[in-house]
C-alpha cells in the first residue's frame, strides 16, 4: 500500500475546541468530529450541497485583522486574537473551513433560528406520524424533539397534496410530507445520472414531480426513499408493513454482484421486511441497486428445501451423511462449488476435495454491469474461491471439463453446493449417469435429480465472509434463522470432511477461522472478529493476471484500467 | 308407654344399638361443627359464609333455599369430597403409622362419650318410688377419670402423625402438640378436683361419676341447686381455658400452627384421613364442652336452683304427657345439647376473635399461670370444705 | 439520626390476665357477627365500576363507523407483556375511507398476557384504545383468550367524541380538487 499523502489540515474552533480538519471539510463534518450534531435535512455527505433547508444554521466569526496593517487585532481582554463574530447565522452545510474559524454550534442564536425554521417546516407538514412509514427514522420527528414548540401557532388550513403519487415502480410520494430539500433530485442527476426528478411551482405550491413523460424507474430509485429526511418518499414494498423500531438490524452483504455492497437487513421475528444499504465508503457510499434489496424474497421463498431427501425418499440428517460419506468413499469425485458461498464453505469443500482427490468448479455468471454498483461478475465471491485454492482459475459458465469427465466415466459422483448443473451445461443424461449430492436452498432441476439433498441456509440466515472484486474481506451475520429442517452448510460440509478419514473441522465461523488462518496463505493471521465492519483487502497480486470480467464501478478500476492510467500519469 | 320390649331385648344388643345411636349422632354432629365454624367465622368477617350448594334435583322446593344458604348441602358436599378424593400418601413416610394415626385420633374422640350423661329420666321402682337415671352408655363410678384417662391417649395419634410423616413440619408439630397437652392436662385435673371434694361428703360413697356431680347441682336449697360455675369460678375458668388448650383450639393451635408449620401433625394429609383428625377434633370439643356443662353448669338441669325433675313437675301439671320417661329424657337432652352448643359456639368465637398465642407463651401459661393458681385454687377449696363440714355441717 | 427511646408503661394486673382485652375482642367480634354481610354476591350483583377503571382493552369506532385505529403499532412496542400483535394493511383504494390509507389487518390481543396496565390507552395518538369495563374475560382454551380484531370492536363500541381527524382531512382534500385552498 502507498500512503496517502497527509492532506492540507486546517485549525478551527468549533465550540471553544481547537480541532485541525482537512481542508475543504464543511462545519457540519467537522462537528461531527467532535460528536457534535449539527442538525439538517438537505446536507448529505455524498451528494452536492444545497444549504436550502437551512436548518443547520450555526453562528461562525473568523480572527480580525487590521485592515491597514494586516496584523492581528488582538483582544486586551482576553489577550488573544479578536474574533469577528457574524452577526447573522450561517448554514453549516455551506460553509467550509478557514484556517482560524471559529463556530459555535449551540448558541441563543441558533436554537433560535433552528426553532424557528422548525416552525415553518411543520406548518403544512401533515400529522400523519401515526400512519408514516417513517415514523422512527424521520429526521423531522427527531429535530422536532431538539426544537419544536411543542404545539402550533397556525390556525389556519394546511396546504393539501395528493397523497399517493405513483413516481415509479418502486417509490411512492406522499406529497404533503414532503419538506423540498431536493436530496432525491440531486442523488437522481448526480449518483443515478438518471436525472428525472424536479419541483414545479412555487411557495407552499412547490411540488416534486417527475418530468414530463418520464418515471423515477432506474435501479438505484429506492436510494430516494433512504435519503428522503421525511416520510415523502416511500418504498412501495416496503409501504405500511411494519414499524422501524419493532425491526433488528443486521449487517449483511449484497449478494448480488461482486461489488459486496454493505447492507443492512431489518428482520422481525424471523421475518426479512427489508434491505437498505450500509455506508463503506471503500464500496458502496450509502447506496444500493434496487435489485438486490428484493434477494430477501428468496428467503421465505415457496421453493425452499426444508427436507433431507435419499433417492427420493425423505430421511434423517444423519443417515443422507452417511449414504454421502459411502459415495465420496467410493472415489471418482468432482466438487462443484459455488461463487455465491462464504469463504469458509468454500474452504470446507476444499478441505474435502483435498483428500479424496477430487477436483473443485465453480460457475461463472456474468452479465453487463452498469458502471455504479453492480458489477458484471455476478457471483458474490469467485475470489474466496480463489483465495481457498477450491479453484486456481477463473470459472466459465458451463462445466466442461466435468461434462467430458462424465462421459469419459472418470466421474461417479458429483458435489453440488447449491448449482443447478443442468442449467450450467451439463444434460441430464449426463447426470442419471452420476450420484449427485446437492447440498442447497432452493429446489430446482438439479435438487430433484440428485439422490441425496441436504437443506441448506441462505445468506441472511448464517454467518459468513465474501471476497469482493477489490479483494476486500467482508462479513456478514445471521439475520434470521433458518427455515426447519434446513442445516448450516457449514455443519454439513464439516461432517462430510470428517467422513474421509481427516479431523472434523469446526463447523462454526468464529471456531473454524483458526484453521483457515493457518491453511489458507492469504487469510493468514486473521480472525472473523477481527475483519472490520468496512472490509480488510487481501494481498491480490498472486492473482493478479487473471482475466476478470468486472468493469470499472464506483471506488473500483480494474487492474488493466488502473495499470493504464498509473502509465499515463 | 311402654319401653318393656326394649328392655327385653339381650344387653349386649342394647348396647351395641345405643353406641351405634350415639356415634351416629355425634360423628355428623361433629361434621356439622365444621360448617358452623365456616358460618360463624364468615358472619364475623362481614361474610354470608358458604350458601351456594345445592343439588340441582332439590332446587324446585320452595322455600329449600333457606337450607342452602346455611351451607347444608355444602356439608354434604364436603362430606362426599372427602370420601371421594384421591387419598395420597406421601413416599417416605411410615406407612403403617401414618395409616395408624388418624383412626387412633378417632378412639378416644368417640369413646370418652361413653362416659358422659346427656340426660336423666324418672323410673318408677316396684316399690312405686321415683327414681332419676342417667341416660348414657357406660354408668361407671369411674366417671371423670375415664375421660380423662381415655382422651389423654388422643396425643399419641398426634405424635404418631407428626413422627410418622417423616417431614419437619409435622415432626414439629407433633412435639409441640405432645409438649402442651401434658402441660394443660396438669392444670385441668387439679381444677376439678375442688367440684369433687364438694361432691363426695364426708362418710358418703366416693364417687366420681358425672352424673352425681349434676345430681350434688340438682339439690333443693341455696347452696344445693347452685351450679359449680358460681360456687368456684376459678376452677371453671382454670377448666375451660385448659380445655381449649387440650382440644388444640385457637388461641392454642400449637400442633396446626398454620402461620409457621404449614399445618402441623396433619401437613401430610389429606382426603378422608384428614378429615378424621378433623372430626375428632371436632368430637373432642364436644365432648369437652359436655362434661364442662356437667361439671359447672349444671348439665341437663333448665336453670340454677331449677333441676330438671322440679321442671318435670312443674310442666307435668299443664301437660301430664311430659313425665313420660321418653319426652323427660327428650327434654333434658334438649336443655344439655343447648348448653353444649352454647359452648361449641363460645370456642368458635374465640377462635376467631383472639390470636394464637406463641409457643413460649404457651408453656408460660401452662406452667406458670394456670399450675398455681389451680393449686392454690384446690387448697382454698380443701380448707374452705373442710371448715363448712367441721363447723357448718347442715348449710 | 436522633433515636427517641420510649418508655413503655408496665401493664397492671388486670391488663397482664388479658381479659378485659379478650372481652373487648369477643365484644367487638360480636357486634359484627350480627351486623349484615358486607359480600357482593358476584354473579348476581354486580358491581358499581368507577370512572378511569382499567378492565379489557378494546378497540372503538368514531361515530361514523369508522375504526379509530390506524395500526400506527404503538401500542404494540409500548405493551410490557407483549400481549399485542397487530399486523397492519393498507385501506384499499375503492374504500370510503381511503384517506385513512392505513388500518389493522388483525389485531390481537392476548389476555393471558395483558396486565391491564393502561399503557395502550394512554400512548394511542388516535384514541382508537381504551380500557373499558369489562372485568371479566375467561374461556376454556388458550385461543379463546386471544380477543381478536371482531370481538375487540365488539367489545369496545363506539366512542362519542366529535374530532373527526381524518373526515375533516377529507373534506379539506376534496374542497382542494374542486379548486379551493389548495
Amino acid at each position: 500500500m502507498i500512503a496517502a499523502p497527509k492532506p492540507d489540515l486546517v485549525t478551527v474552533n468549533i465550540d471553544g475546541v481547537d480541532l485541525s480538519v482537512p481542508k475543504g471539510t464543511n462545519v457540519i463534518e467537522a462537528a461531527k468530529l467532535l460528536h457534535k450534531d449539527v442538525p439538517h435535512y438537505c446536507y448529505h455527505p455524498k451528494l452536492s450541497v444545497a444549504g436550502n433547508c437551512r436548518m443547520c444554521m450555526i453562528e461562525m466569526g473568523t480572527p480580525a485583522f487590521d485592515p491597514a496593517t494586516k496584523a492581528p487585532v488582538i483582544d486586551p481582554a482576553t489577550g488573544k486574537q479578536k474574533i469577528n463574530w457574524i452577526p447573522r447565522p450561517q448554514i453549516g452545510c455551506g460553509t467550509t473551513v478557514s484556517p482560524g474559524l471559529h463556530v459555535k454550534t449551540s448558541s441563543p442564536m441558533v436554537k433560535d433560528a433552528r426553532e424557528g425554521v422548525m416552525e415553518f417546516l411543520l406548518i403544512n407538514h401533515p400529522l400523519d406520524c401515526p400512519i408514516c412509514d417513517q415514523a422512527g427514522e424521520c429526521k423531522l420527528q427527531e429535530q422536532a424533539t431538539g426544537y419544536g414548540r411543542g404545539y402550533s401557532r397556525f390556525i389556519e388550513e394546511k396546504n393539501v397534496k395528493p397523497k399517493r403519487t405513483q413516481l415509479g415502480p418502486r417509490v411512492t410520494l406522499d406529497d404533503e410530507r414532503c419538506i423540498l430539500c431536493s436530496r432525491c433530485v440531486r442523488f437522481s442527476k448526480e449518483i443515478a445520472r438518471d436525472d428525472v426528478l424536479g419541483f414545479v411551482d412555487r411557495g407552499s405550491y412547490s411540488t416534486l414531480t417527475c418530468h414530463p413523460g418520464k418515471k423515477l424507474e432506474n435501479n438505484y430509485s429506492l436510494n430516494t426513499v433512504d435519503i428522503c429526511p421525511v416520510g415523502a418518499l416511500t418504498s412501495t414494498d416496503f409501504r405500511f408493513k411494519m414499524r422501524v423500531w419493532f425491526l433488528k438490524q443486521t449487517h449483511t452483504l449484497d449478494i448480488e454482484s461482486s461489488v459486496g455492497v454493505n447492507a443492512v437487513v431489518w428482520s422481525r421475528e424471523g421475518t426479512i421486511y427489508r434491505l437498505t444499504p450500509r455506508r463503506n465508503d471503500e464500496v458502496n457510499d450509502t447506496w444500493m441497486a434496487d435489485s438486490g434489496r428484493i434477494l430477501y424474497k428468496q428467503v421465505a421463498a415457496t421453493d425452499r428445501l426444508t427436507a433431507v431427501r435419499l433417492n427420493g425418499a425423505d430421511t434423517s440428517l444423519d443417515i443422507a451423511l452417511n449414504a454421502a460419506a459411502a459415495l465420496l468413499k467410493d472415489g471418482s469425485v468432482s466438487i462443484v462449488g459455488s461463487g455465491r458461498a462464504s469463504v469458509e464453505e468454500q474452504f470446507l469443500l476444499k478441505q474435502l476435495a483435498t483428500p479424496i482427490g477430487a477436483q473443485g468448479h465453480l460457475v461463472a455468471r456474468t452479465a453487463t454491469g452498469d458502471k455504479l454498483l453492480i458489477s458484471a461478475d455476478r457471483n458474490p465471491n469467485i475470489r474466496g474461491a480463489l483465495v481457498t485454492g477450491l479453484i486456481s482459475q477463473l470459472p466459465s459458465a458451463e462445466l466442461k471439463q466435468l461434462s467430458r469427465e462424465i462421459d469419459e466415466g472418470k466421474i461417479k459422483t458429483v458435489v453440488s453446493h447449491g448449482e443447478d448443473l443442468l442449467a450450467a451445461g451439463l444434460t441430464a443424461a449426463q447426470l442419471a449417469k452420476v450420484a449427485v449430492i446437492y447440498i442447497g436452498t432452493h429446489a430446482n432441476a438439479t435438487s430433484a435429480a440428485a439422490q441425496i439433498v441436504l437443506p441448506a441456509l441462505h445468506t441472511y440466515e448464517k454467518a459468513g465472509t465474501f471476497v469482493n472484486q477489490q479483494f476486500r474481506i467482508q462479513k456478514f451475520y445471521a439475520a434470521v434463522p433458518g427455515p426447519q429442517g434446513a442445516t448450516n452448510d457449514l455443519v454439513v460440509l464439516a461432517k462430510l470432511v470428517a467422513s474421509t478419514g481427516a479431523s472434523a473441522p469446526a463447523s462454526e465461523v468464529h471456531a473454524l477461522w483458526p484453521s483457515i488462518a493457518a491453511t489458507v496463505p492469504a487469510l493468514s493471521s486473521m480472525l472473523y472478529k477481527n475483519i472490520p465492519d468496512t472490509g480488510l483487502l487481501l494481498d491480490a497480486t498472486a492473482w493478479a493476471g487473471l482475466p476478470f470480467v468486472e468493469g470499472e464501478s464506483l471506488h473500483f478500476k480494474p487492474a488493466a484500467v488502473a495499470a493504464a492510467e498509473g502509465a499515463r500519469s | 308407654m311402654d319401653f318393656s320390649l326394649y328392655f327385653d331385648l339381650p344387653l349386649w344388643f342394647r348396647l351395641v344399638l345405643q353406641g351405634t345411636i350415639v356415634i351416629l349422632v355425634l360423628f355428623p354432629l361433629a361434621a356439622a361443627c365444621s360448617m358452623a365454624e365456616r358460618k360463624i367465622s364468615a358472619w364475623i368477617q362481614g361474610r354470608p359464609g358458604p350458601n351456594r350448594t345445592i343439588p340441582p334435583f332439590l332446587a324446585w322446593i320452595p322455600g329449600i333455599n333457606i337450607i342452602r344458604n346455611l351451607g347444608l348441602f355444602q356439608l354434604a358436599a364436603d362430606g362426599g369430597k372427602f370420601t371421594f378424593k384421591e387419598d395420597p400418601v406421601p413416599g417416605n413416610v411410615n406407612k403403617f403409622y401414618f395409616i395408624l394415626a388418624p383412626i387412633l385420633s378417632m378412639i378416644p374422640a368417640l369413646s370418652t362419650i361413653s362416659f358422659v350423661p346427656f340426660g336423666a329420666y324418672f323410673t318408677t321402682l316396684a316399690d312405686g318410688t321415683k327414681h332419676l337415671v342417667p341416660i348414657m352408655l357406660a354408668r361407671t363410678d369411674l366417671g371423670l377419670l375415664a375421660v380423662f384417662a381415655v382422651s389423654s391417649l388422643g396425643v399419641y395419634s398426634l405424635i404418631l402423625a407428626g413422627w410418622a410423616s417423616n417431614s419437619k413440619y409435622p415432626f414439629l408439630g407433633g412435639v409441640r402438640a405432645s409438649a402442651q397437652l401434658i402441660s394443660y392436662e396438669l392444670s385441668m385435673t387439679l381444677s376439678i378436683l375442688p367440684v369433687f371434694l364438694w361432691v363426695n361428703a364426708p362418710g358418703g360413697e366416693g364417687t366420681l361419676s358425672l352424673f352425681d356431680v349434676v345430681q350434688t347441682q340438682s339439690q333443693p336449697g341455696f347452696l344445693g341447686g347452685m351450679w359449680y360455675i358460681f360456687l368456684m369460678p376459678v376452677s371453671a375458668f382454670v377448666f375451660l381455658v385448659a380445655l381449649f388448650a387440650e382440644t388444640n383450639r385457637q388461641p392454642f393451635d400449637m400442633p396446626e400452627s398454620e402461620s409457621d408449620l404449614v399445618g402441623g401433625f396433619h401437613t401430610e394429609y389429606g382426603a378422608f384421613k384428614w378429615s378424621l383428625f378433623f372430626v375428632a377434633e371436632y368430637a373432642h370439643m364436644i365432648v369437652g364442652s359436655g362434661i364442662f356443662c356437667l361439671l359447672f353448669l349444671g348439665g341437663w338441669n333448665p336453670l340454677p336452683w331449677v333441676s330438671l325433675g322440679s321442671f318435670i313437675n312443674l310442666a307435668a301439671g299443664v301437660l301430664p304427657c311430659v313425665a313420660s320417661p321418653l319426652f323427660m329424657g327428650v327434654i333434658g337432652i334438649t336443655f344439655f345439647l343447648l348448653k353444649v352448643g352454647f359452648f361449641i359456639f363460645f370456642f368458635m368465637w374465640v377462635r376467631w376473635t383472639l390470636p394464637r398465642f406463641r409457643y413460649d407463651q404457651v408453656m408460660n401459661l401452662g406452667w406458670k399461670k394456670l399450675l398455681p393458681i389451680s393449686i392454690a385454687n384446690l387448697i382454698f377449696y380443701a380448707v374452705a370444705i373442710a371448715v363448712k363440714d367441721l363447723c357448718f355441717p347442715n348449710l | 439520626m436522633a433515636t427517641i427511646t420510649v418508655e413503655r408503661k408496665p401493664l397492671s394486673l388486670l391488663e397482664r390476665t388479658y381479659i378485659p382485652n379478650i372481652v373487648a375482642g369477643l365484644t367487638t367480634t360480636f357486634k359484627r357477627m350480627v351486623k349484615p354481610t358486607e359480600t357482593l354476591q358476584y354473579p348476581e350483583q354486580r358491581p358499581a365500576i368507577p370512572t378511569g377503571y382499567r378492565g379489557v382493552p378494546t378497540l372503538v369506532n368514531d361515530p361514523h363507523g369508522r375504526e379509530k385505529c390506524v395500526s400506527c403499532q404503538l401500542c404494540e412496542f409500548v405493551c410490557p407483556p407483549k400481549a399485542i400483535r397487530i399486523t397492519p394493511g393498507e385501506i384499499a383504494n375503492d374504500d370510503p375511507n381511503a384517506h385513512v390509507e392505513k388500518r389493522p389487518k388483525a389485531f390481537e390481543i392476548d389476555m393471558l398476557r395483558c396486565i391491564y396496565c393502561g399503557l395502550c390507552q394512554e400512548v394511542c395518538p388516535e384514541e382508537a384504545i381504551f380500557l373499558q369495563n369489562q372485568y371479566s374475560m375467561t374461556g376454556y382454551t388458550r385461543a379463546e383468550m386471544v380477543n381478536n380484531k371482531d370481538r375487540l370492536y365488539e367489545l369496545g363500541g363506539t366512542l362519542p367524541d366529535q374530532h373527526y381527524k381524518w373526515d375533516k382531512k377529507k373534506t379539506a382534500a376534496e374542497a382542494a380538487s374542486r379548486g379551493g385552498h389548495h
